[in-house]
């Protein structure tokens, strides 16, 4: 199993690859959208990339969540149910959701993956 | 009217690779002012080329089953310019394919020059709500006939392709 420090490197590459961003752009802490300007369509080229880097299969709206975040079922006036909440948790156990739970409008999640949930994604896909 | 920005497939092997041909010439209008005395192709058109190319090779491989748009250019690169009387050889290779998405590596050359490359990134949008219908089947069909891809494709055990009953 890789250390963290070797897959936080190869998760910037990819995003550096995939979002035409510079490298020290990539932190730790930056937001993958509001920060790295990923757009919906980038995270399927994220996946692509990761997939091959950490050689993981991974699933659609496993690492971005859009069927919940768009489903009349979750949503409601622009905000996410508790049971949105809860279904968003339970599939994204690698997300720090406590900022966007205190405001959990769809609009918000955008700003609530950073890229270090990506490395902890990883890392949970290679224990696995 | 259709943009049309490659002549005609001379390879073509069934989700793996192809290569297009696009002959430019001073008859096509847009160079007559790009630019005026001092005609040359834009390299924004030349994507568009390596994005056909490509993107049908990626149609092809998944059956035409749905709707392959080019979501993301995420790499290009040219080194000279294409002019009337070039040749541009696209030569477009699927690097991975899956039912969401397809990302592509095509190249550009002029006689032996590399002219350009780049990283195309295609959406593959299931057909419904929202999804503009981008050919009437007979259409599409009209079109892969004139690129002669049932005339040279050949499936992946060298197999010819079989021209789909539309």
């Amino acid at each position: 199993m890789p250390s963290r420090d070797e897959i936080f490197d190869k998760v910037k590459s990819a995003l550096v690859d995939a979002l035409g961003v510079d490298e020290d752009d990539v932190t730790p802490n930056a937001t993958m959208v509001g920060d790295l300007g990923a757009e919906s369509i980038d995270f399927l080229d994220i996946v692509f990339r990761l997939e091959k880097a950490f050689n993981i299969k991974i699933s659609r709206g496993e690492l971005f969540p859009e069927d919940v975040l768009s489903s009349s079922e979750f949503v409601a006036d622009g905000k996410l149910t508790a049971a949105g909440i809860a279904t968003l948790k339970a599939r994204m156990p690698f997300a720090d959701l406590s900022k966007f739970e205190a405001n959990p409008s769809v609009q918000n999640f955008a700003n609530t993956l950073t890229v270090e949930d990506m490395v902890r994604y990883v890392q949970s896909k290679l224990a696995a | 009217m259709r943009w049309f920005w490659i002549d005609r497939f001379d390879e073509f092997v069934r989700g793996r690779r192809a290569t297009a041909v696009k002959n430019v010439s001073l008859a096509e209008e847009h160079l007559h002012d790009h630019f005026p005395g001092v005609a040359i192709m834009p390299n924004s058109l030349i994507v568009e080329g390596m994005a056909q190319a490509a993107g049908l090779l990626v149609a092809d491989a998944i059956d035409f089953n749905r709707r392959v748009v080019l979501a993301k250019v995420a790499a290009a690169e040219f080194h000279f310019d294409a002019v009337p009387g070039d040749t541009i050889r696209f030569q477009a290779e699927v690097l991975d394919l899956k039912p969401a998405g397809s990302l592509t590596r095509v190249t550009s050359t002029i006689g032996d020059r590399l002219q350009g490359e780049a990283e195309l990134f295609f959406a593959h949008l299931e057909p419904g709500e929202g999804v503009p219908k981008l050919f009437e089947p007979e259409e599409l069909l009209r079109w892969l006939d004139q690129m002669h891809i049932y005339d040279i494709g050949r499936d992946e055990a060298g197999q010819p392709l079989a021209r789909p009953d539309w």
